[in-house]
This record gives structure tokens, sequence and C-alpha cells, in this order.
């Protein structure tokens, strides 16, 4: 017997630590002398009220959906892939080069060139650190925090003694050619006639990010590699006597983990901002872990959670606009999200738990 | 049972323990229920019963592990409150666990006096125990090195390091949990020698175990329990195994299988001097030679640690080895590199492991996904070139489920859902269906209900006379003798000697696993 | 190089190395008791604000002090409730605290003082200033002892003196205190140390505490005494590499000494040389802001050898049935 329906175990419990994480950012917002009401309706309608902010937080979900499924990927091997940052950095390298250094006739072939150079660069940024903890047992979780800082120094010297703009004071590189630029949403609607707002920076990426949902499920619940790496995850012991070799798991998950995260890279580098700059990821790699924690791991939990954050990006730049509160209210939700979804679970998973177990009692007895 | 049982005549003296009505439940399960039990000072009283029968959470209650949710505790006609381990060392009580409770990089010392050190510094107190540890040896035949790690001790002398530590901590009533699990039957002697001794000095003790032969061998007076209940407890020298077994089951049970003899075969696995050295550089098989013909089941004997476990790791592809194996004449790779579980078992070797929970099964799988475990790259369970046929690997976990008769017959079921018994039989049905040639079961009995055994024990019988090979590994003697058509006994990495079960008995098989060689071996 | 030279770099990376000492015996008495500690960045994130915050709000230095050690303090009790008490994962518990502690001192800094997440700058008072050691200035001219004793050695705020000071206190409390005896159990077997009757709870909640106070201080001394103030992100990756150099040291103090005296000497030389020129090429002073980071991950991979962590930790305790 279960302890309670699953309805309550995949939906109510994460709407639970929400509401516990919100009401807490709340305070935190109250606390430095601004209304947070009135900074949830700032943030709904920043977000959600126009074609243009619905723009930013489809834009800002893309990111988030690549990230998402990126740590969700790696948590179903038991791997915590705390990287994804620096893996999206250097995945924003491997785009830029991409796009920089090739020609390309049409943006279709720049983009699944693109896509790609992406993934193989963020794929390579995660292989050692998988390489190390398979092989040599160091644990993933440091490693792939110490890559987060190295890739930073990577890029930082790439965008200013390689890819900088001669004479150009700025660490950034050149616009990417014509031919590169992704169709935003706008262009996508305009012909069916439907009006989209022509500033946002949503583009086709996010269809690329909704396949990638619809490919991850697909490879974790009906393939034997995503058998093996669910299997592996729950218990790596026994996943030896079934003959799944640790080594090739680790490998393969980190390395898909790590392309995920550099194929985010076409959204914010090659749809937004059509050149490569320096924190072009924005902290996209850490909200990954939230929006994994928040959506269960599940690409469809991912794709919910990942459009929840979309908003608050969204909605927290329009209010670091307009008020005191700067964008960094973002951090505080996510870290409270990881807190409640990640690791106090259990303080509202057992008192929860105890409600259903009574209400089952009395309703047999 | 309602009153506290009174063992023979009216007695003058209180109970140095008795429990009135204790009950515990885990959420729907009742783990003991309206147990009552009163025991003498001065004597080795037994409670024996099944695994699972409530032996040890009766125990983890006296110990303040659980809070009982009814009953009363008396120590020495007091009653007394056991809310956490403190208060049942202040009451009296020590506990030798199954699993010790050793940190296995402090000294003997250093674990003798924790929580019950005299003072904020470690000095004086380690110099106090280590008198006192000396004069506790010369009183009970406790010898021990008291500067000696843990992690370089034998199971043997943890078990001493435990009772020392619980008589340093004065404790005069003694409960120790299935003593002799790990222990040879040398070993096991000599513990009981240290028991009698303490008895004599007046201190009382309380054995767990599911082993009738201890029972009869040490104790005073024995309870028995029944799935969670309390059914007897009656004078050791007024009963017999045999009464006894039946009042743990709760009905006749028959201890030997019926079976047809052997008509062995050809020789399906055969060993040459299999050498192996497990991770921290330690040699586990040191030249294991044997052979297992088709249509027989060689028994592996031997007290758990002796190399059993990695001699199933070799064969089941997961532990790199030196020497010769061949199936079927052909030679197994056993460099670990180029072979595997998955090759192993495409070789036609099905395995079922020693431990279910940790090797066997995805706990938190459910059943039907469970069922392909190991499997899963088997043609049939394949829609296409990339995707798994999850109708199919229902289907076909429902059909093995009902025919294996696992309860309930839910294949949507989380494998941590069902009993140990019905876990096993998944196991059983998952690994003799894919009809190897070699079938490698390691403790298949393990933490399963006696219906589950009889189960089990046929299908393992049925498939030797099907033909099939297969090597059994238990530390049960008894399981081994009914099972098995050869037997052979590990000791220390090396294969002792091999003897047919019917011109050997318990008494040789236990010197054997001792480590003493036997005259007349088997060719 | 000159011996002066030496003497500035060496003075240069015992500052640079107290601040990692500190949060690197936090993380020694966390994982001695059996929990994992990722949130040292975050708990030295939050105290080098907070203390930097009140001291510049009140001119005080010790009222900062005590309002970063404090900061440190409810960050260790929220990993110890998520961790001991909600049985939680430990590294999850961490990452969190790391994001709160860089979400929230920006959210309340900006607030606080519209610098955009920093603090004032800190001056007179409101910092640790250096302390003499006796006759420094009379021995400064004895060749080479002289300038060890009075330029490497004296001159340091206080906080230094603590860091090593805690060096054999840590010793002695792990190794010859009843205390230390017990903590060292738990982070190896605490179903040794609950059946021999003793709080495994109490045991780790104080290890959190402890971790919590040298954190703390850790902070204070980064923003009050090597800075002079708070801006973002100030910890910089100091916590992980205290992490690291704890695994170097295999969770004894005395190494952990030697491992973060190295660390700080490595940033020390990259703080002095840019680009440093090998003749054949130039290594970039991104490759020396990197070095520390890479160091740490030769050193996880076992190429200083392997290190074996105390067993029981990321283990919630749960009583076995």
């Amino acid at each position: 017997m279960d302890k309670m329906p699953k309805w309550a175990d995949v939906a109510l419990i994460p709407f639970l630590n929400l509401l516990i994480a919100f009401v807490l950012s709340g305070l935190v917002i109250l606390a430095i002398g601004e209304n947070p009401i009135k900074a949830l309706q700032m943030m709904i309608s920043g977000a959600l009220g126009s074609s243009y902010g619905w723009g930013y937080t489809l834009y800002y979900a893309t990111n988030f959906i690549f990230t998402g499924l990126a740590v969700s990927i790696a948590f179903k091997a038991a791997m915590f892939n705390i990287g994804g940052e620096g893996q999206a950095m250097i995945g924003g390298l491997g785009v830029a080069l991409v796009c920089l250094y090739i020609p390309f006739p049409h943006w279709s072939v720049a983009l699944l060139v693109a896509m790609a150079g992406g993934a193989i660069f963020g794929a390579a940024w995660a292989i050692i650190p998988a390489y190390l903890q398979a092989r040599r047992g160091s644990h993933v979780v440091i490693t792939t925090i110490m890559f987060n800082f190295i890739a930073a120094s990577v890029l930082n010297y790439m965008l200013v003694n390689v890819l900088r703009v001669k004479g150009s004071m700025d660490p950034a590189s050149g616009r990417f050619p014509e031919t590169t630029h992704l169709p935003t949403l706008h262009d996508i609607l305009a012909p069916l006639g439907i009006s989209f707002s022509r500033a946002a920076p949503v583009n086709v990426s996010l269809f690329i990010a909704l396949i990638a949902c619809v490919v991850v499920y697909l490879l974790l619940w009906r393939s034997r590699l995503g058998y093996e790496i669910r299997a592996f995850g729950l218990s790596p012991d026994a996943s030896v006597y079934a003959g799944i070799s640790p080594f090739k798991i680790i490998m393969i998950a980190m390395i898909l983990s790590g392309g995920l995260s550099g194929m985010m890279s076409i959204n914010n580098t090659m749809g937004e901002a059509e050149r490569l700059v320096l924190n072009s990821v924005e902290g996209a790699g850490f909200i990954g872990i939230a929006v994994a924690l928040m959506g269960r791991n599940h690409p469809f939990g991912v794709l919910l959670a990942a459009l929840l954050f979309g908003f608050l990006y969204q909605g927290g730049s329009e209010l670091s606009l307009w008020t005191k509160i700067p964008r960094e209210l973002v951090i505080v939700i996510q870290a409270l999200v990881i807190l409640f979804t990640g690791a106090l679970d259990n303080m509202v998973r057992g008192p929860v738990e105890r409600i259903f177990i009574n209400y089952a009692k009395r309703r047999a007895g | 049972m309602t009153d506290a049982p009174k063992v023979g005549q009216q007695e003058t003296v209180a109970p140095a323990i008795e429990l009135r009505g204790i009950s515990k439940a885990f959420g729907p399960v009742q783990a003991n229920k309206d147990i009552s039990i009163s025991v003498q000072p001065g004597t080795i009283h037994g409670i024996i019963g099944e695994n699972g029968a409530g032996k040890s959470t009766l125990m983890s209650i006296l110990y303040g592990f659980y809070k009982a949710d009814e009953g009363q505790i008396f120590i020495h006609g007091n009653e007394t409150q056991i809310p956490d381990s403190q208060a049942a060392i202040a009451a009296g009580i020590g506990m030798v666990f199954q699993h010790f409770k050793l940190v296995e990089n402090f000294s003997v010392l250093e674990n003798v006096i924790l929580g019950v050190e005299d003072g904020p510094m470690l000095r004086p107190s380690l110099s106090k125990a280590r008198k006192s540890l000396k004069s506790l040896a010369e009183e009970y035949e406790l010898h021990v090195d008291p500067d000696a790690l843990i992690e370089d001790l034998g199971v043997g002398v943890l078990q001493r390091v435990e009772i020392l530590k619980a008589l340093y901590r004065e404790a005069d009533i003694l409960i120790l949990d299935e003593p002799t699990g790990v222990l040879t039957p040398a070993e096991a002697d000599h513990l009981f020698r240290i028991l009698n001794g303490l008895r004599d000095q007046g201190k009382t003790i309380i054995l767990i175990t599911h082993k009738l032969r201890e029972i009869m061998e040490i104790t005073d007076t024995v309870s028995v329990m029944r799935r969670g209940e309390m059914t007897a407890t009656v004078k050791t020298k007024d009963t017999n195994p045999e009464h006894l077994a039946e009042l743990m089951v709760g009905r006749k049970v028959l201890l030997r299988v019926d079976k047809v003899p052997a008509k062995p075969g050809e020789k399906i696995l055969e060993i040459e001097d299999l050498r192996m050295v497990d991770d921290h550089g330690v040699e586990r098989l040191k030249g294991i030679s044997l052979n297992v013909q088709a249509g027989e089941i060689l028994g592996i004997a031997g007290v758990s640690g002796n190399g059993q476990s990695q001699l199933l790791e070799v064969l089941g592809g997961y532990a790199k080895a030196t020497g010769d194996i061949r199936i079927n004449g052909q030679h197994l790779d056993l460099s670990g590199s180029r072979s595997d579980a998955r090759s192993r078992r495409a070789r036609g070797i099905a395995h079922v492991p020693e431990d279910r929970q940790e090797h066997g099964l995805i706990m938190e799988f459910p059943a039907w996904q469970n069922m392909v475990f190991g499997y899963h790259h088997a043609p049939e369970y394949q829609k296409n070139k990339l995707l798994m046929d999850n109708a199919k690997m229902l289907e076909v976990a429902q059909d093995k489920m009902d025919r294996f008769d696992v309860r309930p017959p839910n294949p949507h079921l989380a494998a941590k859902s069902f009993s140990g018994g019905n876990q096993q039989k998944i196991v059983v049905a998952r690994e003799i269906e894919r009809h190897p040639d070699l079938l490698l079961v390691g403790q298949p009995t393990r933490g399963v209900d006696i219906g589950a055994i009889e189960f089990i024990h046929r299908q393992i019988i049925d498939l030797r006379d099907q033909g099939k090979a297969v090597l059994l590994v238990s530390v049960e003697l008894e399981e081994i003798l009914s099972l098995s058509d050869r037997i052979a006994v590990m000791f220390d990495g090396h294969i002792m000697g091999e003897r047919l079960p019917d011109q050997t008995d318990e008494r040789e098989l236990g010197l054997m696993m001792a480590g003493v060689t036997g005259k007349g071996d088997v060719a | 190089m000159d011996f002066a030279t030496i003497i500035q770099i060496a003075d240069s990376a015992l500052r640079l190395a107290t601040p990692l000492l500190l949060a690197c015996l936090a993380g020694l008495f966390s994982e001695r008791a059996g929990i994992f500690d990722i949130g040292l960045e975050g708990k030295i994130l939050a105290s080098a604000f907070f203390s930097a915050a009140v001291a510049a709000s009140t001119g005080s230095v010790w009222l900062g002090l005590i309002a970063g050690v404090a900061s440190s303090l409810a960050f260790s009790g929220v990993h110890g409730v998520a961790s001991i008490t909600f049985q939680g994962n430990q590294l999850i518990s961490g990452v969190a605290l790391n994001f709160l502690a860089s979400g929230i001192t920006i959210l309340i800094g900006t607030a606080w003082f519209s610098l955009g997440g920093r603090t004032p700058s800190l001056s007179g008072g409101q910092r640790f200033s250096p302390v003499d050691l006796p006759f420094a200035d009379a021995v400064a001219n004895v060749p080479v002892l002289g300038p060890i004793y009075s330029d490497l050695l004296s001159g340091h705020t206080i906080l230094v003196y603590v860091a090593l000071l805690m060096v054999p206190l840590s010793w002695f409390v792990l190794y010859r205190t009843r205390f230390g005896l017990r903590l060292r159990a738990v982070g190896e077997n605490p179903a040794a140390v609950d059946t021999a009757g003793v709080s495994v709870i109490r045991l780790r909640y104080a290890s959190m505490a402890i971790a919590g106070v040298l954190c703390g201080l850790a902070g204070v001394y980064l923003a009050t005494g090597l800075a002079a103030g708070f801006v973002k992100e100030m910890s910089a990756g100091r916590g992980f590499i205290a992490l690291a150099a704890l695994i170097f040291a295999r969770w004894r103090p005395w190494n952990a000494l030697y491992a973060t005296l190295l660390f700080g000497l490595l940033e020390a030389i990259a703080n002095r040389y840019q680009n440093i020129d090998l003749g054949a090429f130039v290594l970039p002073v991104q490759f020396m802001q990197a070095l520390p980071y890479i160091l740490t991950v030769i050193i996880l991979a076992g190429f200083g050898g392997t290190a074996v962590a105390p067993k029981a930790g990321g283990q919630p305790y749960v009583k076995e049935r």
C-alpha cells in the first residue's frame, strides 16, 4: 500500500513546497520595505500581461527546459550535475565558433550544426568530471562546481584574447552573420495572421526545447538505455548484477546532461544575443537544478517548472526596473525552491502523509 | 495470551525482566501483538521464531529503539520506562546486535568507553577501561587486545568486544540477537562457554535465534514467537526440536525435501584453480577447483565470508579473477574487461543473487520492470530498434506472477511493496524461466517464509530434474543437506573437501567449515 | 626574486589562507560528524555581508563579527534541520544555501545601502586592525629571522592568529576529548554511537554549530580583515576550495593548515604576477585565476593519493528496523 495517492506526490507536495518558498520570499520582500502583493501583481503583468512579456517568459523558459532536462537526466543516473552553468558557457563557445566560422546558406542548416556544436562542447565539458567520477571516484558535485569556475576563465580568455572584435573594449565576439539569425516567434506567427511582439527574443529554439522534452521522455521511459540509467540511479550494485556497466551509464548520462546544457546556447547566444558575450548563461544552469527538482525529474514536470521560472525571471526583471527589488530576488526564490523541494521535502511530506493515512484509516474504520 | 506466563512454580525472586502486554505496529503491520514474557535472573532464556516473527522488534523495544504502543516493562520488579538506549543501559540492559555496532577505525578500548567516558578528557577513561578490561577478560574468558583496531579483527573477536562493551557498562541483563549467524561451529561453542560463565556469575541472558540446536543446547527456558505473537513459553528440558519447530511455523514441517535421486550428466561447469583478489587487495578465492554436472545440485557450505559470495560474483560476471572456468566446455573471459553479467547470461548462466534487495531487484521499480531485469536486452522485449515493448513485458510479468503464485499478483506494484518471500519468487521466476544451463543460487531462502521456502526449493529441484546444473550457496546447513546432491565446503577461500549428503552430517561439515580437514574426500 | 619579495608573497599567502583555513576546519568538524557541507561557500558569503553591513552601520567591527557569525550559524541551523532532522539530501541542502546566500546578500544589501549590493568601504574601527606581536620592531633588523617574525608573522589582524590557534585546538578537541571521540564516531558509524546511548542528533547539531562559528569567522575576516567591505559574490569559490583542501588534508587539522597555506600561496602568486612569462609561452592571467580550481580537480582525481572520507558522510541517520 502506498502512503498517499500518486497525484499528491507529483502535484500536491511540489505545490506546497513552492507555496512555502513563495511565502518566505514574500516575507523577505516585506522585510526590505516593499509590498509583496504589489510585487506579485507587477510580476504577473510584466511577465504575462503582454505578448512582449510572454515572449521573454517563454525565452527564459526555453533556457530552463534545456538545463532542467540536463540536470534531470544526470539525477536519474544518481549524478548531481551542478556544472550546467559551465557546460552552457562552453556550449555557447561551440555555438559561437560554428556561427562565426562556417558560412551557412540558411538558418535551418545553421541551427542543426549549431545544436551539434553546442551539444558537443557542452558534453565535452562534462566528460572530465564524469570520467573522474566513474574511474577515480572523485565526487562529481565538487568537480562540476570547479569546472564552472574554470569554464568562466576559459570563456574570458577566448573572448578577450581570441574572439574579441579588434579595437573593441567589450569582451564579446563579433556579430553572427545574417544567415544564422533564428526566426523569432513573431516571424513564425506572422504568416498565420497572429501578431506577436517583435521585440521579444523567444525564437524557434522553443520548439527544439519542446522536442527535447519528448525525446528525453522516450529515452528515459521507453528505451533500453533509459531503463539502464534509471536502474543504475536507483541501485548501482543491482545494476552491475544485471550486466549494466556503471562506467558506461555515468559517462552517457553526463554526456547527455552536458550536451543538453550546451544546446541551451542556440537560444541565448544564437537566438537572442546573436554574438557571444561573457555572462550569456545568466545562471540558467543553476536554475536547472531548481527546475529539475520541482519537476520531479520528469520532462513534463520540467516543462511546467521551466515555465514557472521563466515567469519568475521575466517578472523579476520587470520588478527590478520599477522597484528597489533587484533581479537577484529570483535567486532567493530559486534557493528556497531547491531547499524545500530538494532537501526539506520530508518536512512537508511527513505531515501530508499522515493526513492521508489518517483519512484512509477513518474511511476504513 | 493475557496473563504473564509463569515458568515452573511460583518464584520468590522478582524476574529480571518482565514484559506485560507489549504491542507495536508499523503502519498497518502489527510487529508485536500483546507480548508477555518473564525471565528469571541467572538464567538463559531463548526466543525463537522465523525471520519476521517480531523478535528483533521486541528486543529493540527493550533497548529503547522503539517505543511500544502498549504494555509495560518491569526490570527486577520495578516498572521501567525505556525511551532511549541511555535508559536501557541505565537499567542494566546490554545488547549485542546481529550487525555489530562498532567504529571500525577506533581501537577496542575506544569502542568500549564510547558513551560511558568518565569525564570530558579521554586519557583517564582510557586507562581506567584498560584495567577493567583486563579483569573482565580473566573473569569471563574474554581475551581481546585493547589496542587492536576493530577493522583488523575477526568476527568472533568483534562479538567478544560487543560483550565486553555491555559488561563494561555493568549490564546484568544481556541480549544477544542471532549471535551465531557469522560464527563457525567452534566459535559458537566458545561463545556458549562464555555465556554459561556469565550465567554462573548471576547474569541474565536473552538469546534470540532461529536455530533450534542452539536453543536446545544452552537455554533454560524458551519462548516461541510467530507472526508477532508469543505462542508459547516452556522449559527447554520439557520440549524437543520437532515440537518447537511446529510451534514456530504453526504446522508440521518437512525438514527434508522429497526428491528423486539425481541423474548427473555431462559437466556443465568446470572451474580450475580460480583465484580472486578483492578491491582491498585481499585474496578471497585461493585456487578453487570444482565442477557441476547437468542434472545435479552442488551445494557450497560454509560460514558466510569465506569466499562463497566472491565465487558467485566471478561466475555471475562482475568480479575479475584468474584461473579457468568452462561452461559447456567453452572458456569464460575472467579479465573483467570484456565480460560482464550480460555476456554470462548469454552463455546460459542465470543467477539468483544472495541479496535480492541489494542486487536482485530494483526496489522502486514495479514488478513488471523487475521481471526483465538483466534480460532487458532480450529481443522479445523490444518493440523496434529504439524502444522497448512495455505491453509485452507487462504480459510476461503477469503470466509469471500467476504461475509462481506471487502475491499480490499485481505487476504494477513496486518490488519494495512485496514481502520477502514474494520478492524472492519474482527473482526466481525471472531466472529459472530463462531455462539456463547453469543456475547460480545464493541463500535462496534467507528472510523467506516457510511456505515460499518449500515452493522455491521445489522449483530448484524441478530445474535439476530437467537436466540443468545448479550451484547452490547457503549458510544454512540444513538447506544444503536437504537440497544438494553433492556438497563442497568452503573455508578461507579454499574448498576444504566434498561430501555426499547421505554420507556426512552437520558435525563433520561443521568441522570442515571451521577449517579442519576431514579424511576420505570424495574424489 | 629577492628575499623581501618572498616575505611579501608569504605574508600575502598567510592572509589569503586564513579564510580558507577557518572554512576548512568548519568543514572538518561537519564532515567528521558525517555531514557533507557544500554550503561552506554560502556561509562565508552571508557572514561576510552581515559583518560588513553591521560594521558599516554601527561603526563597530566587533558587532559586525557577532552579526557575521550569527548569520553563518543560522545557515548552519537550516542545514542541520534539513540534513539531520528531516534527513534530506545534504548536497542539495548545501547547494540551496549557497544560492540563498548569493541572492539574499544582494537583495538586502541593495535595499540597505543602495550601492547595487556592495556595502560602503570600511575604515578605522569598522575593520580589524593589525596586531603587532611583542618585540616585532626590536627584532626587525635581525637577518632572515627578523623579517620572518616582524613582517611575515607579526602585523596581522587578530583573526589570523585565531585561525592559526584553531589548528592545535581542533586537534586537541578531536583526539583528546570525550566530545571529539563521539564526534569522530558519529561520522564513522552513527549506529554505534546511538546504541551506546549518545544522541546522534545532538552531536551532529553540535558539529553544525562549530562549523557555523568557524565559517562565520572566515566570512568576517574576508570582509573586515582581508578586504574593506563587502562586494557581490566576494567569497569567489573559497568555500569550495576549502572543501578541496579538506579532502587533500584527509580530514586532519594539521594537514588542513598545510593544505590551505598551499592554496593561499597559489592565490598570492596569481595576484602578484598577472601573466607569467615562462619563456616558451606565457601563462595568461585567466589561467592563474583558474589554477586553484584546476588544482582542486587534480587533487580530487586522487593524484595526491587516495583519501578515505568518514564512512557515514552524507548519509542521514535512520534507525534500522
